[in-house]
């Protein structure tokens, strides 16, 4: 489903990722896992589509040149990134947000719109799966929300939006033990047969939450090491270091 | 990001249309001899015309203010027509169906036709006045309205029927010595919207009205004229457009509400007039004078949603003159291109535990210079007084600009006055943001942009929030959708 190859990305004359390969398939959750700095959220933006970076290399989508489209046609193929620092977005109601983003989803995609009365319905129904208050859907995007809250938000957009690719940045990040079960339970129940996933993070506990299909170590720009779930154990286990000098 | 700055900078007006109508003009230039003949034209009473005289003999003495944040060439106040009107074609309208057919295909097109709104008044609750250049054409609803005792009529009517309350008001809230403006308005004004509620009644619908200019080289100068009696309540729309021309058009209008005692008056502002093309070719020059007196326990309201004009020079400003009143101004004011707008709002706190709440959103784009200058005045008497102010402005692109000059004098140390002010930027964050969610990046800015005037447009009466997001999207659209 997802093909990288040889993917090259500089900022400012920095070079962050060097020559990264990467290939996903339908049904997998993959987790790159890598130190700080490594370059794991450039990994994110670019495939998201983010402008401010020099891009080289080959990313196909379904077969389709990923590079050359923009962030919106990107998300319209399916492509969903859980940020790790969502935006606030103060006066934009976060269930208008939704259904607006739903919506041009289904226009681009050539489906017929979903009522507000039927969106609400499906949204409070995801919502209580994630412990979420209703309140939340007449705040304000992510304004004033807190970190966990944040990180909840993220993935009731994800459940709203059915991805066909969801990239979670850091999505464990800054969460308490509890939260990060709520988050972990909600990203395992959209695993499908046709989703694919790739978990980006530092820290293993999401993981065993997770059991990926695959583990990946990304470091000095471009995958160093790759494993099955055993491999995030080894990692907690004995750190970066020997992975990198391995 | 750079093509949404492109659209915005070649933005076009949606109402720059102009209506065929055979229009009866005075001669260019601003003489007493004009002043005569408007108030001739209307057979208005002698002490309409001394009252008309005597501003335009101060206006003489006056020079044009230059303290405002705007430039522009000088004016040449000989150079245009002091009074146009659509010729009548036989006796005055009677109802709507006599209205001029030209006319209201000029008001259809500007989405207000009169017929549906007389039919919608029934639903929705909405009473219109349509101003086209100097004569009001047609008031919608009047009969359901004179049941509850309300007057609502254009002013010349008013004059006609009603002396003796648009005397006792006019010019006590804004004297024709208050301000360059305002005498020259007092002296040519030639048409406008008067409403009366009467002691205790509550107006049962919306009053509104839409100003047109059409005819070229021609100022417009209305008058309106909200008098509210004791307990009386009333909510007041009004609504602006012209058509495209090349050379700037005057635009000087008066505003006065006079809140008695437990009044309350809420006044909302559309503004769209022509803004000039993308060189800054054409536009109006809105300068306008626009203020309230509240009585004890009153409260005025002013909501404004500015997005046209070539040049905004106005001040909605409440006098709280009564114990326990009550102000507000909410704002926002959208500048692309080459508009400059300076504006904001004057509170003067005179009674005793009155309260002021601005809230001002300032949008610039292109090369716009948005300018908010407030003045929140504590006086001796108002023991017990408080204010709080909040300006936010918003900058899309790099050439434009925002400015905010408070003035606050307090001169009563009880008084509680606040002040807070942010700059901010449509981020890059943002707009990924929700182009990852899907949305373009026109789509994106419109909502991020409608967010930052969430609490203003919260303030408008329900039909007219709709329209303002409209609005909004209009102008920060461009041409191509």
């Amino acid at each position: 489903m997802l093909h990288i190859e040889r993917l090259t990305v500089t900022v400012e004359g920095k070079r962050i990722l060097d020559g990264l390969d990467l290939e996903i398939a339908a049904g997998e959750v993959h987790a790159v896992m890598g130190p700080n700095g490594a370059g794991k959220s450039t990994l994110s933006n670019v495939l998201a589509g983010r402008d401010g970076y020099e891009v080289a290399g080959a990313v196909t989508f379904d077969g389709e040149d990923l590079l050359a489209l923009t962030p919106e046609e990107r998300a319209a193929r399916g492509l969903f990134l859980a940020f790790q620092y969502p935006v606030e977005i103060p006066g934009v109601g976060n269930m208008y947000f939704l259904h607006t983003a739903v919506n041009a989803l289904r226009r681009q995609r050539g489906q017929a719109e979903v009522s507000a009365g039927a969106f609400l319905a499906l949204a409070k129904e995801h919502m209580a799966r994630l412990g979420m208050d209703p309140a939340f859907l007449s705040r304000s995007v992510n304004d004033g929300f807190s970190g966990g809250e944040k990180k909840r938000n993220e993935i009731l957009q994800m459940a709203l939006l059915e991805p066909r690719l969801a990239i979670l940045d850091e999505t464990d990040s800054g969460l308490d033990i509890d939260a990060l079960r709520v988050v972990a339970e909600g990203v395992e129940r959209l695993r499908r047969p046709d989703r694919a996933m790739l978990v980006i993070t530092h820290y293993p506990r999401l993981l065993e939450h997770l059991r990926p299909d695959r583990v990946h170590v990304l470091q000095h720009g471009r995958i160093v090491r790759s494993g099955g779930y055993e491999l995030a154990a080894e990692l907690e286990a004995h750190g970066y270091q020997p992975a990198a000098a391995s | 990001m750079s093509e949404v700055i492109d659209g915005i900078v070649e933005r076009d007006y949606a109402y720059g249309f102009h209506s065929d109508l055979d229009t009866e003009l005075a001669p260019k230039g601003l003489t007493e001899d004009v002043v005569r003949l408007i108030s001739a034209k209307k057979d208005e009473p002698e002490w309409l015309l001394a009252w008309r005289l005597a501003a335009f003999r101060h206006f003489l003495t006056l020079d044009e203010p230059t303290w405002p944040n705007v430039h522009h060439p000088p004016i040449d106040y000989q150079d245009m027509h002091y009074w146009a009107a659509p010729r009548a074609k036989g006796p005055a309208p009677a109802s709507l169906d006599d209205v001029d057919p030209e006319i209201r295909a000029a008001f259809d097109k500007l989405g207000i036709s009169l017929a549906e709104q007389e039919r919608l008044a029934g639903v929705t609750g909405v009473a219109v006045d349509a101003v086209m250049d100097s004569v009001s054409v047609a008031t919608t609803y009047k009969a359901k309205l004179a049941e509850a005792g309300v007057i609502f009529c254009s002013f010349s009517e008013a004059v006609r029927t009603h002396p003796e309350l648009v005397r006792a008001h006019l010019g006590t809230v804004v004297p024709f010595r208050d301000n360059f403006f305002a005498a020259l308005n007092s002296a040519v004004f030639s048409d406008g919207s008067f409403c009366f509620i009467p002691r205790g009644v509550t107006c049962p619908m919306e009053l509104s009205t839409y100003f047109r200019i059409n005819a070229a080289e021609t100022g417009q100068f209305e008058r309106t004229l909200i008098v509210a009696e004791e307990g009386a309540s009333v909510s007041y729309l009004e609504g602006c457009t012209a058509p495209k021309r090349d050379e700037h058009q005057l635009h000087a209008a008066v505003v006065e509400l006079v809140a008695m005692d437990d009044a309350s008056i809420k006044y909302s502002t559309v503004q769209n007039w022509y803004p000039g093309d993308a060189e800054g070719r054409g536009g109006i020059y809105n300068f306008v004078t626009k203020r309230g007196r509240a009585g004890a326990r009153a409260k005025i309201s002013w909501t404004q949603v500015e997005t046209g004009s070539a040049i905004t020079w106005k001040y909605p400003s409440v006098i709280l003159q009564g114990d326990d009143s009550v102000g507000e101004f909410y704002s926002v004011a959208v500048t692309t291109n080459h508009q400059q707008a300076d504006t904001g709002t004057k509170m003067i706190h005179i009674g005793r535990n009155t309260t002021s709440t601005i809230v001002s959103k300032g949008i610039s784009a292109g090369r716009a210079q948005n300018t908010y200058r407030g003045l929140v005045k504590v006086l001796r008497s108002a023991t017990g007084a408080r204010n709080h102010t909040r300006c936010d402005s918003l900058l899309i692109g790099p050439d434009c600009g925002a400015h905010t000059l408070p003035y606050i004098e307090v001169k009563n140390d009880t008084g509680e006055v606040e002040h807070e002010a942010t700059t901010s930027r449509v981020s890059d964050d943002q707009l990924f943001y929700c182009r990852q969610r899907g949305l373009t990046e026109e789509d994106a800015t419109s909502m991020i942009v409608n967010g930052f005037c969430r609490e203003v447009f919260d303030e408008l009466p329900m039909e007219y929030a709709v329209e303002a997001h409209a609005l909004m999207r209009l102008s920060l659209e461009g041409a191509v959708g």
